[in-house]
């Protein structure tokens, strides 16, 4: 354990009584004396704050906005030169093969770009970012900042009480607050489906802002157990499970999230790592899709259950990449991804626990509709 | 009450076992979503898996604590695996056995030594 690094606010989670487990290198808690259920049905009916502290924070600058923005699109499939001063969008490390080497947030600070990157993938990432774009952009690492979300319908009351201009933000806005005295980084956005704020304070400062939001009423601590099950429902890719340096953006069904200017006949189509074999399965299709899943009966289907297309005999179709109790639904939900014939919502499969063939069907992503201010 | 080091509790009454899981077991798997129990008049050894149980986190199973025949299953358990939580050394029993040899029983730690053992 001794090697493992700890967050800025490790102390407050044993305090609190975090129940601490290794996640990417990192002494994490992955629930409180609440409980994973509890704290995922708090999180959607109050507001739970999470330390995710362990990504990494990455800024990006340059000679202008342009320079930092066109260098940054050579490893995102997205629109970066179109931000807006003040706004974040949700991108996509690719490799060569058009595969993911990486999911992420990217947000416009004035001239620079600040990055919010896996905490597994965060060494990677740096390099990948050094190694394209220095001399002409800067990378430089944020070691000492920590990063608290701020998550569910009460996060607007909670955060505006110490700054009132947090109201104010729309879903994927980009603004400096000042917390108490405490300037902070704060986005509109997280990875719960629920309305709320990721935080960006001085590791010095990040102790005390979680004191100060923990004692509001309807504010309670929140562990990785809880995060995973509401970015579940949410319909949202864990990295590493959903996604990764074999799957593209096209069978991730992730294409929402490539605007039409980087695609074939956009003013800045391609330019990415992978970008023809990206573009391919954009005109082709792809022979595998991620999907929602939906056990039919109350048994969970966890990550790896094989999918067929009959209850006995049939063809193995697919699998399932990330799988739990959905507390919010109320049973098991669950994503995979299935052969390209077998995506479309209610399709029948059965998947094999513990060698029985049980119901399942494709559905409909999210499982639970996003609140967000927009 | 009798205790094992898998933290199951048996409960003898004749020649009847009753068996659920401990306090102490049921807080560390979490909340639990899902229980699936064996048929009952399933014949079982000592360490066959005859209870899936899956928490929000993770699946776990629970072992035959001796050999036996299962007589009777609390299927209240199916529709309701939160009482694993809320009741483990009570209610929430998951089935009963009969013994095939009731000796093997007597390895089992008493209540004082099962505290002892979890520390």
């Amino acid at each position: 354990m001794s090697d493992l690094h700890q967050t800025p606010l490790y102390d407050l989670h044993l305090e609190l009584g975090g129940k601490m487990v290794p996640f990417a290198g990192y002494s994490m808690p992955v629930q409180y004396p609440m409980g994973v259920m509890k704290e995922h049905l708090h999180t959607r009916a109050h507001a739970g704050l999470f330390d995710v502290s362990h990504m990494g924070q990455v800024m990006l600058t340059g000679a202008s906005w342009d320079a930092v923005a066109t260098a940054f699109e050579t490893l995102v499939p997205m629109d970066v030169l179109g931000l807006g001063d003040g706004r974040q969008r949700y991108g996509l490390f690719t490799n060569d093969a058009g595969g993911i080497e990486d999911d992420l947030m990217f947000a416009r600070r004035g001239d620079a770009l600040f990055v919010v990157v896996n905490a597994a993938c965060k060494g990677a990432d740096i390099a990948r970012m050094k190694s394209a774009l220095e001399p002409d952009v800067t990378v430089t690492p944020i070691t000492d900042r920590a990063l608290i979300a701020l998550q569910g319908p009460a996060a607007e009351a909670a955060l505006a009480a110490l700054d009132p201009a947090a109201a104010d933000m729309r879903f994927m806005d980009f603004r400096t607050l000042n917390l108490d005295g405490i300037e902070a980084w704060v986005s509109r956005s997280g990875y719960t489906g629920e309305d709320g704020f990721e935080i960006s304070v001085p590791d010095a400062d990040a102790e005390a802002l979680a004191r100060r939001l923990l004692a509001i009423d309807g504010v309670e601590p929140i562990g990785l157990g809880a995060r995973d099950s509401l970015r579940l429902e949410a319909g949202l890719c864990l990295y590493g499970n959903d996604i990764d340096a074999q799957t593209n953006p096209v069978e991730a069904s992730l294409t929402w999230a490539i605007q039409k200017v980087r695609r074939a006949g956009g003013d800045r189509a391609g330019g990415y790592p992978g970008s023809e074999v990206v573009q391919a399965a954009f005109e082709n299709g792809v022979t595998q899709k991620r999907v929602g899943l939906a056990p039919q009966g109350r048994a969970p289907m966890r990550e790896g259950t094989q999918l067929y297309d009959a209850e006995e005999g049939g063809r193995l179709v697919g699998a399932v990449t990330s799988g739990s109790f959905g507390p919010t639904v109320g049973g098991p939900v669950a994503m995979g991804y299935v052969s390209d014939e077998y995506a479309g919502v209610d399709t029948a499969l059965w998947g094999d626990v513990r060698g029985k063939r049980l119901p399942v069907h494709v559905a409909k992503l999210p499982f639970v509709a996003a609140n967000f201010k927009r | 009450m009798k205790f094992t080091e898998e933290h199951e509790w048996l409960r003898v009454e004749g020649d009847e076992i009753t068996v659920g899981i401990t306090t102490h077991a049921a807080e560390q798997l979490g909340d639990v979503v899902f229980v699936e129990l064996p048929s009952e008049g399933t014949v079982v050894s000592k360490d066959d898996e005859v209870v899936v149980i899956e928490s929000v986190k993770a699946a776990s199973d629970i072992l035959a604590p001796i050999d036996g025949e299962i007589i009777e299953v609390n299927s209240a358990l199916t529709d309701s695996p939160a009482m694993v939580n809320d009741d483990p050394q009570g209610e929430a029993w998951f089935f009963k056995m009969k013994a095939s040899d009731p000796s093997q029983m007597d390895e089992f730690m008493d209540e004082a030594a099962y505290l002892k053992f979890i520390g």
